[in-house]
């Protein structure tokens, strides 16, 4: 196997068992990395169990980063450095490793009873199977305890400090500050002194060991270059954070207050956790009893004026359709987040997927369209919240933003946002004229077939709204035949407007007519970039993906081949065939792994190999 | 604001699509003319309803009216009260749609105490759908659905309300003028949710379900119309005791033993769920009430700023530390 090409590049990856802190250590690691002033992406890999049981293959959990002068627009392909706190995180890590990659593994863990949980015969340091790799095997468990013993902890409390411990190590040998991470330690643990002064002390007597130890010997290829992404002032974002931030911004600028309404599901969670401390933004959250309360509440909040959002994953978008449903026919604002996860059913809750795109765009009963955009990287939740929100007010309907579930906890470097640069949102004008306040409520502008949004409190202007077929003048409840046809041709209208305001589509790499397009959409933007990048590809990446843009078709008929990569069977592909009538090659990937870069890059050389 | 408003004015012109004689009517004009007499104002009172034959209620009341879907009128009706506290919300539901789609609904609305009346329209059946038995029929109840009759046990709505923490449960009878008049206006009172259970008649599936203590002519002996702090009397000097030996409510002759005779008292819980029970005579009035803070109170008070943006989204977005690539002072 060929070392990755990204030479200005290391990817890391952390495993352990579910309970040892992994995602913790991770989350320090890249934030340290990104006031180093490299760029980085992240994969946080974890199971769908809080605490599996210990020791075994199904319980690592791992973190995965990728560092290194930008831009860095995955999260890897094949780890360069493994930290492996047990077998059974070796077992899972192992086939992706480089040749010649650095394990650093910690002894102590491999004890007969952990390498018979993790299904090893034989003592994997012994038995020849390392010998492609760089290995430091070091007491990590027994190393940490000896360094925290002077604060009198509990063995296991003691031994949760070894994560600090390992990430005293990697900071060593990547010629890190330790500073940023004792002062988040610090400001995490300030009612706890002793718990602090040991985690502090872990650290630190980590830092030594990999001193003390010259892992940096083995290790010269880890001086890494600054990466040099444009000027600004930049922060560590997951896209959980970046969407709460993006959601608040743009009851900001439509200055309503937003009402998030929310039921707890892996991996949506981190969104209500974020926009529950948002409250001075005029943001407030209800954690509803249900996924159906939760967006019957958001409804009930826009129906009252504020902005109404929720969230949540597959299976609870499931539950929340026929309410999406009322709100198309109320003609009522909404967003809905749905948190890509790996189906069916429960299916792999922890586990990133974009197989939800039928369900966004065909998934309700009767002739109900809506729009549909998505995110592609963490730090673009923040612009698609506001994008989302924008098309939901002035066309006055529910709209979907769907993000690859494990963005929610991905973090990246972003380059904050000067919110002056976006545009206020407009609330659609009351009428003017003394009409029935019925046939008020549903006066459509004729660009944007939104209507104007009356909420009860408004002097004059009661009227009755609800999921019956209204008549399209009057709004009054009407089984008339040529109404029913005119109305939901009305609704498809509405739908397929949105493409007159949003932008162009452009190709973001390579060429703009020639043998290969490559089309993609969600978190597949970084693979995608990067094997356009090293092929020389063409390549475009879709955010709105109902309506398409207005020029799509135009821009895909100056290409011979079309490829969509994508981590479902082929949904965007039956997307692009029935609306635009074109046949692309589909590269599908559904093992709850995003994409590498290789995978994307033998794929592109197989169709060209086949044209020449 | 001087103007005062009759029922007439919160008629709709919209033509009434009930059954004629369903007790539907008699409500709409109870509810009518409760919110004429407690001054209600038409631009901040709200009907939100689900799916059934009461749900088409808001058509017909001349406010602002939202027909939701099947059950869930409560939980729309709960981010409608916290975008907007100061309105007057109303949910209309029935046995079908507040029982047994919507009941999780329901329980949750109660437990929190959100300010809403809502007002259970109980039938026993389900009229919209052609009369199947509903979760509030008899056992034997012949439908189309139960030809032998239905086995399932029944929910009681007075046992579930005041199970699911319900701070104010009351009862009326649809053509009961005096009495719904009653329950509605002490209904709009409640800072919190408050279940009206209307005993309503549907003359086509399940017609005189009820006639054992409707029946005007025996009304007196099969009612007991409560009032807090009044004695339990009804009928012919008869009067409600409680049986110590039984831990049962029973009827005693007021006249013999006026001291046995109970006292009302709205907020004692116990007391409350014999009531509910109570098959002859049946509990009419507010059964149930414990005054407690509203669930959009409570919201708002733990909010920060009472849910006004008092920060800019400038003021968060850089978390919890940022650095600068480039000129610092530059944005570029």
């Amino acid at each position: 196997m060929s070392r990755n090409k990204d030479v200005d590049s290391v990817v890391v990856r952390l495993a352990g068992d579910s309970g040892d802190g992994i995602q913790l250590m991770g989350s320090q690691f890249a934030v340290s990395t990104a006031l180093s002033g490299a760029d980085f992406a992240t994969f946080p890999d974890y199971p769908a169990e809080i605490r599996a049981p210990v020791g075994t293959t199904f319980g690592v959990s791992a973190y995965q980063i990728n560092l290194g002068g930008g831009p860095i627009t995955t999260a890897g392909d094949a780890p360069d450095v493994l930290v492996a706190f047990n077998p059974a995180a070796l077992k899972v890590s192992l086939p992706l490793l480089h040749r010649g990659a650095l394990l650093i593994i910690n002894n102590d863990s491999f004890t007969p009873r952990n390498l018979a949980k993790a299904g090893y015969d034989a003592d994997p340091r012994d038995n020849g199977i390392l010998n492609d790799f760089q290995v430091v095997d070091a007491d990590i468990s027994h190393l940490n305890l000896e360094a925290v013993r002077e604060f009198g902890l509990s063995k296991s409390e003691g031994s949760r400090c070894k994560n600090f411990y390992a990430l005293g190590i990697l900071l060593w040998m990547f010629d890190r500050e330790l500073a940023p991470v004792e002062s988040w330690i610090r400001r995490r643990l300030a009612d706890n002194a002793t718990l602090r002064d040991a985690n502090i002390k872990a650290l630190h007597a980590g830092h030594a060991y990999g001193e003390t130890a010259e892992l940096a010997a083995s290790l010269s290829q880890i001086q890494l270059p600054s990466a040099t992404p444009e000027p600004g002032e930049y922060r560590s974002i997951t896209g959980a954070e970046a969407l709460a931030l993006g959601i608040a911004a743009a009851g900001e600028l439509a200055d309503r207050s937003v009402l998030f309404c929310s039921y707890p599901i892996t991996p949506a969670s981190p969104l209500l956790h974020r926009l529950s401390r948002l409250g001075e933004l005029g943001v407030g959250t209800f954690q509803a009893e249900d996924e159906i309360a939760a967006i019957c509440a958001a409804i009930g909040a826009s129906y009252g004026g504020m902005i109404g959002v929720t969230s949540s994953s597959g299976p609870g978008i499931a539950l929340k359709t026929e309410a999406m449903g009322l709100a198309v026919s109320a003609e009522l604002p909404l967003v809905i987040v749905n948190w890509q996860r790996g189906g069916p059913s429960t299916g792999l809750p922890t586990k990133t997927e974009q197989s939800d795109l039928y369900q966004a765009v065909y998934g309700r009963n009767a002739d109900t369209p809506l729009p549909v955009v998505s995110a592609s990287t963490s730090g673009e939740c923040f612009e698609m919240a506001i994008e989302a929100v924008r098309i939901a007010l002035r066309h006055m309907t529910p709209v979907i933003l769907l993000v690859d579930g494990y963005l929610s906890n991905a973090a990246e470097p972003w380059r904050i946002p000067d919110l002056s640069g976006f545009a206020s949102i407009d609330i659609n004008p009351l009428p003017e004229s003394g009409s029935d306040p019925q046939e008020q409520a549903f006066s459509r502008d004729p660009a944007s077939h939104g209507r104007p949004w009356i909420t009860p409190g408004m002097p004059g202007l009661m009227h009755r709204i609800g999921g019956l077929e209204k008549d399209i003048n009057t709004g009054h409840i009407s089984y008339d035949p040529a109404n029913h046809q005119q109305m939901t041709e009305m609704r498809a209208a509405k739908v397929a407007s949105v493409a007159e305001f949003i932008p162009d589509q452009q190709v973001e790499l390579g060429p703009d007519r020639g043998d290969l397009l490559i089309v993609s959409w969600g978190s597949s933007y970084g693979p995608v970039y990067q094997a356009a990048q090293r092929t020389n590809a063409s390549f475009l990446h879709l955010r709105h993906l109902n309506p398409l843009p207005k020029n799509l078709a135009e821009v895909i008929s100056r290409f011979d081949k079309v490829l969509v990569p994508e981590m479902n069977s082929g949904q965007l592909v039956t997307l692009l065939r029935d609306k635009l009538c074109v046949q692309p090659i589909a590269l599908s990937k559904v093992s709850g792994q995003p994409f590498l870069i290789r995978e994307l890059v033998e794929k592109i050389e197989s169709i060209r190999g086949e044209a020449s | 604001m001087s103007d005062k408003l009759t029922p007439k004015d919160f008629a709709t012109a919209q033509e009434v699509r009930w059954c004629p004689g369903c007790g539907d009517y008699a409500i709409l004009k109870s509810v009518t003319k409760a919110l004429a007499d407690v001054g209600a104002r038409p631009e901040s009172t709200v009907f939100v309803s689900g799916i059934g034959c009461a749900s088409r209620f808001p058509y017909y009341v001349e406010t602002y009216g939202f027909h939701t879907i099947h059950g869930r009128a409560p939980a729309i009706a709960t981010g409608l009260k916290l975008a907007n506290p100061d309105l007057d919300v109303w949910v209309v539901t029935g046995d079908g749609d507040g029982l047994s789609i919507g009941a999780n609904h329901l329980m949750h609305t109660l437990r929190r105490n959100v300010g809403l009346k809502i007002l259970l329209f109980n039938n026993e059946i389900y009229g919209l759908t052609k009369g199947q038995y509903s979760p509030t029929s008899r056992i034997g109840t012949k439908s189309p659905s139960s030809p032998k009759g239905s086995f399932d046990t029944p929910v009681s709505p007075g046992q579930f309300a005041l199970g699911s923490g319900a701070k104010f449960f009351a009862r009326g009878i649809d053509t009961d003028k005096v009495g719904m008049g009653h329950v509605l206006q002490q209904a709009h009172a409640f800072q919190g949710t408050a279940l009206v259970e209307i005993f309503q008649n549907c003359i086509v599936y399940n017609e005189d379900v009820f006639a054992s203590f409707t029946d005007r002519k025996d009304a007196a002996n099969t009612q007991l119309h409560l009032r807090h702090g009044e004695p339990m009397l009804f009928g012919d000097n008869k009067g409600l005791s409680f049986n110590q030996d039984t831990w049962s409510l029973e009827v005693i002759d007021a006249k013999q033993s006026p001291d046995d005779v109970l006292v009302h008292d709205e907020g004692n819980a116990i007391l409350a769920r014999l009531l509910v029970d109570l098959h002859l005579p049946v509990a009419m009035g507010v059964i149930y009430r414990q005054p407690a803070q509203s669930y959009e109170n409570a919201f708002y008070a733990h909010h920060p700023s009472r849910m006004q943006r008092t920060k800019k989204t400038r003021d968060f977005i850089q978390g919890p530390s940022s650095w600068f690539v480039g000129d610092k002072t530059g944005e570029s």
